[in-house]
């Protein structure tokens, strides 16, 4: 059996979304280079809806592959559809992750959060802390 | 498929292959046995051993036939160690890039109240036979360092290391299974009291080695029930095992030096074409090296999607990062030379052997190149470093 589904092979290997937007609404990173897992995702926001996203990734093949998924399920969703994505839903659409590289799904959740809440920090808007967890360590994703 | 993963292991040559074929369903008796079929296989057997011993430089009756590389250094070890703690000597000095099955045995023999000092290795991935004699106690029951190491390729000097332990007293241990077959190996000549190999890594089958203990060093067993390698190591010998690797061996000695010049002028020629990628660093010293070991760092990339992608051109290669190895840190051989996470987290070994041709270590270079950058052109880190946010780690 090869080490991943076809799926993730094909996001991986041909990436949507990947690049930058200069002039983004809310932008997050998450993951930490020592750990070998660094995520970014650009929002452009309008009326509450992600009209365009674009992500970065240093990490390895489920990392690029859930980045890459993570930003079609939410381009063109409103901010609280954005904001449901769990990193379950991530792993599913790619037909599932080897255990050990469940947390690349987790990344892509929390990039997407971190994003959301930059955009509602720069613009004033209130929200609940809790709904969006703090990614400082990596240990709680490794198994 | 461009095959640059020889140090994972290597194809079975015809050689080998066909020293082994008569040994299923011709000579395929039991050497234990006591008629005439039986002891042709023994006779076999016998022969192999002389003539593994010839090439290693020792006695036959010093080798031990084993399942692999693991089971030689677990058995050559753990024997060590009783055989000091019955003195009082319960120190062993190694160090701190050896291979797991040296490294793992040593956790667990501190685990049982033994003291175990690992060396640096230095930035170049080098111990020096000064750091073994200042590490010698009065207590030391071993020294174990590996020949060459199986991640980066350093070949370390064995000779001058064994000599310091002989004039000490003290019993030497090297992990030689990255060494046999590529680099002139002699037990007598090296002053090794254990040496440990594997066949499969010099072009023999899989699941056979050597355990080597020189006259006087005590062995003890790892496997019990039965009579066969002196009472050493029970089972049924391997006998169509042992005779491919016997050959291989007897192969790659015999073409050692032509392989080493071919590999080695092909070694050079990789390092230079990915030298100039921009921010790599070689692991390593670039001289003291196995003749088909190349490692290198890039930065800003992480090293198991560059595998996948270079898997997609046709190359088979291997790295050192955290995800290829299912644990969240990369390769403790490239921790222990100094390069911090972020940068090990980004290495890639290729490793060659006397099959690979010129034109393959172009396409190679040509890959790599491909790869390195378009992975960086989709990684945050690169960015962060290319706009001067983050200073390079690798100039």
């Amino acid at each position: 059996m090869a080490l991943y589904s076809e799926k993730v092979m094909d996001h991986f290997r041909n990436p949507r979304n990947v690049g930058v937007i200069e002039d983004a609404d809310g932008v997050g990173e998450v993951g930490n280079a020592k750990c070998g897992d660094i995520m970014k995702i650009y929002l452009k926001i309008a009326d509450g809806v992600i009209t365009d996203v674009k992500f970065e990734t240093f990490g390895c093949g489920s990392a690029i592959a859930s980045s890459s998924m993570a930003t079609e399920m939410i381009k063109g969703k409103p901010l609280s559809e954005a904001l449901t994505l769990t990193n379950k839903a991530v792993t599913e659409a790619l037909d599932g992750l080897p255990a050990h590289k469940l947390h690349c799904s987790v990344l892509a959740e929390e990039a997407i959060k971190a994003a959301v809440k930059d955009y509602y920090d720069r613009n004033g808007i209130e929200y609940d802390p809790k709904q969006f967890p703090d990614c400082g360590s990596c240990a709680h994703c490794c198994v | 498929m461009i095959y640059a993963d020889n140090a994972a292991t290597t194809k079975t040559s015809r050689t080998a292959i066909d020293a082994m074929l008569p040994y299923f369903d011709t000579v395929w008796g039991n050497p234990s046995g006591l008629y005439a079929f039986a002891q042709q296989a023994k006779e076999a057997l016998e022969d192999a051993r002389a003539r593994v011993a010839r090439c290693l430089g020792c006695d036959a009756r010093e080798v031990t036939f084993t399942s692999g590389g693991s089971e030689s250094d677990n058995q050559a070890i753990l024997s060590a160690a009783k055989a000091g703690a019955a003195k009082g000597k319960k120190h062993i000095i190694s160090t701190a890039f050896e291979h797991h099955a040296v490294l793992h045995t040593l956790k667990k023999l501190e685990s049982e109240g033994f003291e175990v000092t690992l060396l640096d290795v230095h930035e170049n991935g080098l111990v020096t036979p000064q750091q073994v004699a200042d590490a010698i106690r009065g207590d030391t029951a071993l020294v174990t360092v590996m020949y060459a190491n199986n991640e980066i390729g350093t070949v370390q000097p064995i000779r001058e290391i064994g000599k310091v332990c002989r004039e000490k007293g003290v019993p030497f241990h090297t992990d030689a299974v990255q060494a046999v077959g590529h680099i002139p190996v002699n037990v007598r000549e090296d002053n090794v009291d254990y040496l440990s190999l594997s066949a499969h890594k010099f072009h023999g089958p899989r699941g056979v080695g050597v355990l080597v203990a020189r006259k006087g060093m005590r062995l003890y067993n790892l496997i019990e029930g039965g009579a066969q390698e002196r009472g050493k190591r029970a089972g049924t010998e391997n006998l169509p095992a042992i005779m491919g690797m016997t050959a291989a061996l007897e192969e790659a000695v015999r073409n050692l030096d032509a392989n080493a010049a071919k590999v080695g002028a092909m070694r050079d020629r990789l390092i230079e074409g990915l030298s100039a990628i921009p921010h790599c660093v070689l692991n390593g010293d670039a001289a003291k090296r196995l003749p088909g070991n190349v490692n290198f760092c890039f930065e800003g990339i992480e090293g198991e999607s560059l595998l996948l992608l270079l898997d997609d051109k046709g190359v088979a290669a291997s790295s050192g990062s955290a995800c290829t190895s299912g644990s969240l840190d990369p390769s403790h051989v490239l921790l222990a030379i100094g390069r911090p996470h972020e940068i090990a987290h980004g290495s890639l070994r290729l490793t060659l052997c006397e099959e690979n041709t010129p034109e393959e270590v172009e396409t190679i270079i040509e890959a790599v190149r491909d790869v390195v950058s378009y992975l960086r052109s989709i990684s945050p880190v690169w960015r962060d470093l290319v706009s001067g946010k983050t200073p390079f780690v690798i100039p």
